[in-house]
């Protein structure tokens, strides 16, 4: 089955397709029942794949058996692989949150999840530039779209501006793909990294622009400061469960940066090694500061865990920036920490918005959510998680994140920024938490007419807060899969200090 | 040639870059069309300029690099894409705003003369 490469991307699209046609498309209840069945299989084909390149090493597939300067290649290694388990993983909570009704309050909600399944799912297995930038427009189309999804009025200016500026970094992009086709004379990954070696003279400045372009638009899809501005608006302006979709696209960017980073301008890369290293790291722990400021100022639950977002780009892009396999595989472990518990907190930030009326997810005091107990233990367990307190998912990733950085010997200002921000995003989050839990003016009227959560959304939030426990109690099996996926992307331990040009 | 066709990428980013700039939703349009007409112009001539070339490989080793070419047409279908999404998007936002401005407004209206 050496197709099964391909099925990823494939599978979504052919599902989104058959989601569009009769009898899907005009019975509800008939898409809802196809789409979280499509979304099971998904996972299940991703899963599969990722036990085929776990006992076969890394998997290449010639779209068209066009070979590899020529054609494009879909190029599946563990890491790849991984993070299109967790996106189709996230697809089939968020479907399955969204059938409890906000799939009925606009058009084509199920088959556009699909397609940005598939975008996402493209961009991580792709071995091609090219073709990464084709995933980047499918993800984003679909993502304009669902940005849009039962938006009233206030929503349309935040959307205009994301929109706005993913075409301002796709024309970006365009432009580093030239310059880098122009001078290096292919796009494939592998291609490019072996001939950038080769340059001489003038043609490796020409590859440095195309390079620090392609970085530009990688910080700006990773919301990497100063190009963060766009992610807190647009995912409070989005629909709860769209955001917790969108969760997974910082990481794209993310990914991009690893591994465009890893294997194009590596250390051992002649000229061009570790290309923009320093602008990398103290980006990122500007972020990191900016994003924990976010926190603290949140006025409203989805604006706070917006900025949660932004604090957990910046600390995989500082990981990232190391090119170290130890911090790669800290990195690959928070990665997927970050995705799963930020997605089920705004899950449950939608929860308690619908049960407090007029206040919905503002941090101030109102009427008490109705179930209580239900949602503040997921939210108290999420919460935790994220912050990075022991004994959740959060404090593994945490320390081996510190460990990384020590080992590298750059703890003396990742540490400080990063436990003071810690410990200002547990201040943020618990007086969040007990405002909107505890803070109540309880009268016996407005209880009435709230009614009570989804069973789907119960069901589909507590399966995404699960995950945070799991990841502690098989800590262990999970550490060593995220080194040996580590060790795929670093193949030769190199020490790569950080003195890296720009 | 390489003067000529370098003039015009650089006019039409510029101009594109200044209605950009402009932060009004239609101005946005035309200048995201022309940077990715820009754009497109740039891609083709990654290939290397050159004239009666054929873009297939034949017996004689004079042909023009087709990649590039693909590259655009995939790049003009994409764009194509994007300009049609943003131009409804425009519109839905000039009715639901009741204005053409992309920033937040204030009292003091950017660029409205009384």
């Amino acid at each position: 089955m050496q197709h099964i490469v391909a099925f990823p991307i494939l599978f979504p699209l052919f599902s989104a397709l058959l989601l569009l046609l009769p009898p899907c498309g005009k019975n509800i209840k008939v898409r809802r029942i196809a789409s979280v069945s499509f979304s099971i299989i998904a996972l299940a084909i991703n899963l599969s794949l990722l036990v085929q390149v776990c006992n076969l090493g890394t998997l290449t597939y010639a779209i068209g058996n066009w070979q590899a300067p020529f054609g494009i290649v879909l190029h599946a290694d563990l890491f790849a692989v991984t993070l299109t388990s967790l996106a189709a993983f996230l697809t089939l909570c968020c479907v399955l949150f969204s059938c409890a009704g906000d799939d009925a309050r606009g058009s084509f909600f199920h088959p556009l999840v699909q397609f940005l399944l598939m975008g996402v799912s493209g961009a991580f297995l792709t071995g091609d530039l090219f073709n990464l930038f084709v995933f980047f427009e499918v993800l984003l189309i679909a993502s304009y779209s669902l940005l849009m999804h039962a938006a009233d009025k206030h929503n349309t200016r935040g959307a205009l501006h994301y929109v706005i500026l993913n075409l301002v970094g796709s024309a970006v992009f365009l432009i580093a793909l030239g310059t880098i086709y122009g001078v290096i004379g292919s796009l494939n990954i592998q291609d490019v990294a072996v001939r950038i070696t080769q340059l001489a003279d003038d043609d490796i400045y020409l590859a440095m622009i195309g390079g620090s372009l392609l970085l530009i638009v990688f910080a700006l899809k990773a919301a990497l400061l100063p190009l963060h501005m766009w992610l807190p608006n647009t995912y409070s302006n989005a629909m709860p469960v769209v955001a917790a979709l969108f969760a997974i696209m910082t990481k794209v960017g993310i990914y991009s940066i690893i591994r465009v980073y890893n294997s194009i301008f590596s250390a051992d890369s002649g000229p061009l090694g570790a290309m923009g290293q320093n602008i990398l790291w103290y980006a990122a722990l500007a972020t990191i500061v900016v994003g924990t400021m976010g926190v603290l100022a949140s006025k409203d639950m989805r604006k706070l865990v917006a900025n949660l977002i932004v604090v957990s780009a910046g600390t995989l892009i500082a990981l990232a920036s190391m090119q170290q396999m130890q911090a790669t595989a800290a990195a690959i472990y928070y990665l997927i920490h970050s995705t799963l518990v930020c997605a089920a907190l705004f899950l449950c930030v939608d929860l308690i918005a619908s049960q407090r009326g007029k206040v919905a997810d503002r941090i101030t005091t109102g009427r008490p959510v109705k179930q209580g107990l239900l949602i503040g233990l997921v939210f108290f367990v999420s919460a935790l998680a994220v912050v990075g307190m022991p004994p959740l998912s959060g404090f593994i990733g945490k320390i081996w994140i510190l460990k990384a950085t020590y080992q590298q010997g750059e703890y003396a200002l990742f540490w400080p920024v990063y436990l003071v921000s810690s410990l200002l995003l547990l201040v943020g989050v618990t007086r969040a938490g007990s405002i909107v839990f505890w803070q109540n003016t309880p009268t016996d009227a407005d209880k009435m007419d709230v009614k009570p959560a989804h069973r789907a959304k119960i069901y589909a939030v507590y399966i995404l807060a699960a995950v945070s426990p799991l990841m502690v109690i098989f800590a262990k099996p999970i550490s060593d899969f995220c080194l040996q996926a580590a060790m795929q992307i670093h193949p030769v331990t190199t020490v790569a200090p950080l003195t890296g040009g720009l | 040639m390489e003067l000529l066709y370098s003039v015009c990428v650089g006019v039409l980013v510029s101009c594109g870059v200044f209605l950009i700039l402009r932060a009004r939703s239609f101005p946005i349009v035309l200048g995201l069309t022309m940077l990715s007409y820009a754009v497109n112009l740039f891609l083709f001539a990654s290939g290397r300029l050159t004239i009666n070339k054929a873009a297939i490989l034949s017996a004689n080793d004079q042909y023009a690099d087709p990649l590039p070419q693909a590259l655009v047409l995939t790049a003009i279908v994409i764009g194509f894409a994007m300009t049609a999404f943003s131009v409804i998007l425009s519109i839905r936002a000039r009715a639901d705003l009741g204005n053409d401005y992309v920033n937040q407004q204030t009292n003091n209206k950017i660029g409205v003369k009384k």
